[in-house]
């Protein structure tokens, strides 16, 4: 019995640890964009001070980081819509035609390095007079969404059985009505899961924006990152720009747990 | 109804054409496309019209001692990344698989690393490396333990990025495991126990042979995005000091969208891809043969 309360005790520790490395550099982040300068720079580091909202005034006033928030929203928006638009028919044969060869070449275009089409896309881009754009952003972040989008669906649609619309067709309906009238239906959590994922991957990429976009589209990890060398030792308000970049991640993420496990997990945990 | 039958005849070709041509004109073409500018001269900035090249970039840039260091640390950073990653993760989903008070919140805290934007991550991470104010080198200092140069010197800059990508990647190589392990029959553990084997025989000898696919699978991706890795590197340090954490990718990038060598950077790409390319292959021919 007191074995057992000991492993128990252990245990939690444990687990207290591991949460504590996880959560600590966000929570360091949160104090620190709530310090001013002087307290960032204090030697030894401060626990504890008074908290002023100087940094997030002077990212969101002088630094214009709502209009970098519209951008990434609707580069994200508009990406994982029309990756939806594109992904979902494709991800329906997929798994109802078992179309292997298909499904391994939209992979591809997940797994391969995104700077081997992004040098050719800055030239075609240039030449098209579509630098600076949302229509070449939005390409390039579909290229992050679709794919997600295909292989969350191909596998969602694997656990519909087939008789679902199997049965509408022997009552005469087409396929395509079957799938939009009977299958759509049934998929709210395999969208969700894809929905979710491909935004979060689409706001977080950095590497496509840094060189597709400039004032007008200019993305929020651009910007943070263009804060850093702007602001070369103003801490506090770096802090506070990267708090304001995670915040949203982070707020889906909580709402929606149950879905983004699912879709980080399923590819390896499922063949 | 001439369309609707059409349609019903060609649904398997129609259904996924549309993503399929995205692909083709946005993955396949420009990858095609660089493969054929690296057996050109062209640079952007000398205004000097593309001329055919033969091999000579290739033979340049494979024999430039920084092309070398920089394909040994993208080797480097990925192995040492993604060992570091799997061990703990894996050790940390064997520890959380029972049932605990708190279980979904702790599942809750390491999703976080993984949606967290890389670049403001790195960020962080660098006031934490700040060798007069960071708090590593105060924790350090307060211990009596010597204090380390982190990001600002070149023998110590690849771990430094190596610990950033091991935080915020370990919890994925976890979560997967315990997914993995929630979908195991209980039958063979409760076989093993049955017969008199220890807690960490049956750990050793059953629970994570079973498992073994999945860390295998989750390990693959896992070296195929460590590879890539770019964002916080370049934000942290830009591949400094000096080249000291410069990678393929980083390279690639500097010669695309700095020197404006496009030749030369195609090279580059191709051998990243390429790389990129064979990794991928294991995990497909891993895929396929766990299927079965």
């Amino acid at each position: 019995m007191k074995n057992k309360l000991v492993s128990n005790a252990l245990f939690y520790l444990l687990v207290l640890v591991i949460a504590l490395m996880v959560l600590f550099p966000f929570l360091w982040m949160l104090s620190s964009s709530f310090k001013t300068q002087v307290d960032i720079i204090a030697w030894p580091p401060r626990l504890f001070f008074e908290p002023t909202l100087q940094n997030y005034i002077k990212v969101f006033e002088e630094q214009d980081f709502l209009k970098y928030f519209v951008n990434s929203t609707i580069v994200g928006g508009l990406a994982v819509g029309f990756s939806l638009l594109l992904g979902l028919p494709a991800a329906y044969t997929i798994s109802r035609y078992t179309q292997k060869r298909l499904a391994v070449f939209i992979l591809l275009a997940r797994l391969m390095p995104g700077i081997s089409f992004l040098m050719p896309w800055y030239i075609i881009f240039s030449r098209l007079g579509l630098m600076d754009s949302y229509t070449a952003l939005v390409l390039s972040h579909m290229l992050i969404a679709l794919p997600i989008v295909v292989w969350i669906m191909a596998s969602y649609f694997n656990g519909i059985p087939t008789e679902m619309e199997e049965s509408a067709m022997v009552d005469g309906a087409t396929r395509q009505y079957a799938f939009l009238k009977i299958i759509l239906p049934l998929s709210g959590p395999g969208i969700i899961t894809a929905t979710t994922l491909s935004f979060i991957f689409s706001w977080n990429n950095f590497m496509f924006s840094q060189v597709l976009s400039m004032e007008k589209t200019r993305t929020l990890p651009i910007a943070v990152y263009n804060f850093v060398s702007y602001a070369e030792v103003d801490w506090g308000g770096v802090m506070a720009a990267a708090v304001a970049i995670m915040t949203p991640a982070i707020i889906i993420t909580m709402i929606f747990q149950k879905y983004v496990v699912k879709g980080l997990t399923m590819g390896a945990v499922k063949g | 109804m001439f369309h609707s039958s059409f349609l019903d005849r060609h649904l398997k070709i129609l259904f996924p054409l549309p993503a399929l041509i995205f692909i083709a004109l946005l993955m396949i073409f420009p990858v095609l496309y660089t493969f054929g500018l690296s057996f050109t001269n062209w640079n952007l900035t000398s205004g000097m019209p593309l001329s055919f090249a033969g091999l000579r970039n290739y033979t340049r840039v494979l024999a430039e001692p920084r092309f070398l260091d920089a394909l040994g640390r993208t080797f480097y950073f990925t192995i040492f990344a993604v060992l570091f990653e799997v061990v703990l993760g894996v050790a940390i989903a064997l520890i959380l698989n029972r049932a605990f008070f708190g279980k979904n919140l702790a599942k809750l805290l390491l999703l976080l690393p993984l949606v967290a934007t890389p670049v403001a991550v790195g960020i962080v991470f660098n006031l934490f490396y700040d060798p007069t104010i960071g708090l590593v080198n105060f924790v350090l200092k307060s211990f009596g333990l010597p204090q380390g140069h982190w990001i600002s010197h070149a023998d110590s800059v690849l771990p430094s990025l190596i610990i950033v990508d091991v935080w915020q990647w370990t919890p994925m190589i976890t979560l997967i495991v315990l997914a993995g392990l929630a979908g195991l029959s209980e039958e063979p553990v409760e076989a093993a126990r049955v017969d008199g084997a220890s807690e960490w025989q049956i750990l050793w000898h059953v629970t994570i042979p079973m498992v073994m696919p999945v860390i295998l699978t989750a390990t693959i991706l896992r070296l195929i995005d460590a590879l890539k890795t770019y964002d916080i590197i370049y934000a942290m340090t830009g591949g400094g000091p000096g080249y000291a954490s410069e990678t393929l990718n980083i390279m690639g990038f500097k010669y695309s969208f700095e020197y404006f060598r496009m030749g030369q950077s195609s090279v580059i790409l191709v051998a990243l891809f390429l790389i990129v390319f064979l990794c991928s292959l294991g995990i497909m021919k891993l895929r396929a043969s766990s299927e079965v």
